[in-house]
């Protein structure tokens, strides 16, 4: 018996754009141009090529036991290459061999009837995903169980709410056995406790020593739950091996994000000094490890006299709510501002900010009056990182997070 | 990693040295055509089942009189077509009450024109299930043309009703009802195949299927009896198969005029043909049905 449990040997994909994809093609289009579905939904037709390799000369082994995370940014070919081991579509060329019963969860809920009870949704969906009929009934309870939703098993799933259809739908697939399991990005839905018992779940098929390959943008859960990974980019691979260090080269792609654009934002204050710009380091930013911010600020010639100002940051989520504050004068501390060009630099020990996007004001004054003062002054990315030891914090309802002492006390 | 092991099974193509067991599934284009996996369709009977019970259950949910539609569309029918054919047309019925003679040949038309629009619409209904999970993709026009059999069923009970009301008695060639009603199915299912993968890829296929269907009704001996139709044209006319499974059907169960074996022959070798090229049609077109749909 041969360890191997899946084998990709230059796999590729490739589509047809063209002329724009339409939803529904009629038989006009086709003859007037190609077919593609890659860029569905992108109507801007482009005349001169109109073919794309979605995945090219993909090769990897995966063996029995292995938990391996696949990352890439989006269009990098994660789906498709899923798309094509679990069989929803023929590679192009190349060809990859599966030792094993697999099957693949590449969204939860498939094939759910909104007119059926949840009972009759579970047999339903458990047969499209692959289980036997004896199956589903003996999973039956620990299915309703895990779901959480025993008192609604007779009305029909259209009257549910998102969250007891999310769960519903999970716990079919979670009760799902195969010896080799594919799943693309089902830990995203339902709400932050939700995706913990999903995580959880997740963690449970990988201790079994089960075969999984898995996608999914929530990184933090990559790297708790594998132990290798597989970065594609443009479709191919750039980068194979230990999940911290595929993680490393994925989050280095980035470089939107933590960038200085005060147009953005709205501004205020007399400006007799300006903040110039404002920078962010190391970029990427990192949940529990050390954050540098800079004030780069300019004093005209022409502004004369003695200039002293306190200095402020503040954090917010994406929807506005204020969360972090950082305020010079709350330490005691005010700074002389020459003429001409000033840099002063704060320093976080440990950043408390979970992963995620934040919103960033900065301000600088004197006392409560404002001198430059920008609102959303660039998007601020904290990718995950440890509080303590390897420990990596994960995405959670809680933005902020800080290193704490557990003792026991009685 | 240790690969010193003997080769089992057949050296593999590649060239890759041959250590492996076989595998469970190779995946790769091109596969042929006629590489129908018979054995993985037995494995996924029960999805087929699940399907057809899906559609069965779903069918007269939140409907005011539910299952009754199956009995009240063809009786509504029958009357209009009584009417208008029989009483203003006076198009002749064989010696047998026009309103049997209608009916016995509506039951089966019924079923198969609802099969036919089922099966049509049935792989871009399914279009969730295409793009997300692997089965074998025959299924689903299969599943397609099973469930219009329970509204047969029940109206079959009807027709028993007026076979008694007018007196007719039965005669043997009711056994062969059933084999009729298969043919209706492969029918239903050999066109249907060809609709359902050509409506990926063209949508026009929605709006021709119900034109298909209108014509065929009158290519059909459905409101007259064959004996209108012209000697010499006959031939060409049993090309059809739903007049050898409307003849034949009314043959069963009304025992009067038996289907000339001729048309029946005929009858049969065009839904042999059409259900043939419509497996393998649909087998080129299951290829790129993620892509496309």
């Amino acid at each position: 018996m041969s360890d191997i449990a899946i084998q990709i040997e230059g796999l590729s994909k490739q589509y047809k754009i063209g002329v724009a994809k339409q939803r529904h093609d009629t038989l006009r289009d086709h003859l007037m141009g190609g077919l593609g579905s890659l860029l569905r939904g992108n109507g801007r037709p482009d005349p001169i090529d109109d073919t794309i390799w979605a995945l090219k000369d993909v090769t990897f082994e995966v063996k029995h036991g292995e938990v391996i995370g696949i990352i890439g940014r989006n269009g990098a070919g994660k789906s498709t290459l899923l798309k094509i081991l679990s069989r929803i579509t023929d590679p192009t060329t190349g060809h990859a061999k599966v030792y094993g019963r697999l099957a693949s969860l590449l969204e939860v809920g498939t094939g759910f009837h909104p007119e059926l009870t949840g009972r009759e949704n579970i047999y339903l969906n458990g047969a499209i995903l692959g289980m036997k009929k004896a199956e589903i009934k003996r999973k039956l309870d620990e299915i309703i169980a895990f779901a959480e939703i025993e008192k609604f098993m007779d009305t029909p799933v259209k009257r549910y709410s998102s969250g007891m259809y999310v769960r519903l739908a999970f716990a079919v697939a979670a009760h799902l056995d195969p010896e080799i399991l594919i799943v693309d990005e089902v830990l995203a839905v339902g709400d932050a406790p939700f995706q913990k018992k999903c995580i959880g779940k997740m963690h449970d098929v990988s201790k079994e020593g089960r075969t999984v390959l898995f996608v999914s943008h929530n990184t933090a859960a990559m790297l708790n739950l594998c132990q290798r990974g597989i970065l594609l980019s443009s479709g191919r691979v750039e980068g194979q091996g230990q999940m911290p260090e595929v993680l490393r080269q994925y989050l280095s792609q980035f470089t939107q994000g933590n960038v200085f654009q005060p147009s953005q934002g709205i501004r205020a204050g007399d400006r007799r000094a300006t903040i110039e710009h404002f920078e962010v380091r190391p970029n990427p930013l990192q949940t529990g490890r050390s954050a540098e911010f800079t004030f780069s600020i300019h004093r005209p010639p022409s502004n004369k006299g003695d200039l002293w100002v306190s200095l402020a940051i503040g954090i917010r989520s994406e929807e506005d709510a204020p969360l972090l504050k950082l305020h010079s004068s709350d330490v005691g501390q005010e700074f002389p501002i020459s003429q001409g060009r000033t840099e002063i630099t704060v320093r976080l020990e440990q950043l408390p900010m979970a992963p995620g996007r934040y919103r960033v004001n900065i301000w600088m004054g004197t006392g409560q009056f404002p001198i430059d003062g920008i609102q959303d002054c660039m998007q601020l990315c904290v990718e995950p990182g440890p509080l303590v030891g390897d420990r990596y914090i994960e995405t959670t309802d809680y933005p902020v997070v800080a290193p704490s002492i557990w003792e026991r006390t009685i | 990693m240790d690969r010193t092991a003997t080769i089992s099974g057949k050296v593999s193509p590649e060239g890759t040295p041959g250590t492996l067991p076989q595998p469970f599934v190779v995946i790769e284009s091109g596969k042929p055509l006629w590489h129908i996996n018979l054995k993985e369709l037995w494995q996924y009977s029960e999805l087929l089942y699940f399907l057809v019970w899906r559609d069965v259950k779903v069918r007269y949910r939140q409907t005011a009189i539910g299952v009754a539609w199956a009995i009240l569309q063809p009786l509504l029918t029958m009357l209009i077509f009584t009417l208008v054919f029989n009483q203003f047309a006076k198009i002749p019925s064989d010696g047998v009450p026009y309103p049997i003679f209608a009916f016995a040949a509506l039951l089966p038309w019924i079923y198969f024109s609802q099969a036919i629009s089922r099966c049509a619409s049935s792989v871009i209904g399914d279009s969730g299930l295409i793009t997300k999970v692997y089965f074998p993709r025959l299924i689903i026009p299969l599943a397609a043309v099973l469930p219009p059999l329970v509204d047969f069923c029940c109206s079959l009970l009807i027709l028993f009703a007026m076979i008694a009301w007018y007196g007719i008695a039965p005669t043997w060639a009711l056994l062969a009802a059933p084999a009729f009603l298969l043919l209706a199915l492969l029918t239903a299912l050999g066109v249907g195949l060809w609709l359902s993968a050509l409506n990926v890829r063209y949508r026009d296929v929605n709006h021709v299927v119900p034109f298909i269907i209108q014509v065929w009704m009158f290519a059909s001996p459905v409101v007259y009896p064959v004996s209108l139709v012209p000697e010499k044209w006959r031939l060409v006319y049993s090309l059809n198969p739903m007049v050898g499974v409307i003849e034949g059907f009314r043959w069963a169960v009304l025992g009067k005029v038996p289907p000339h074996f001729g048309i029946m022959a005929i009858s049969g070798f065009a839904v042999l043909a059409s259900l043939v090229g419509g497996i393998l049609f649909f087998k080129r077109m299951e290829r790129t049905f993620a892509d496309d749909i």
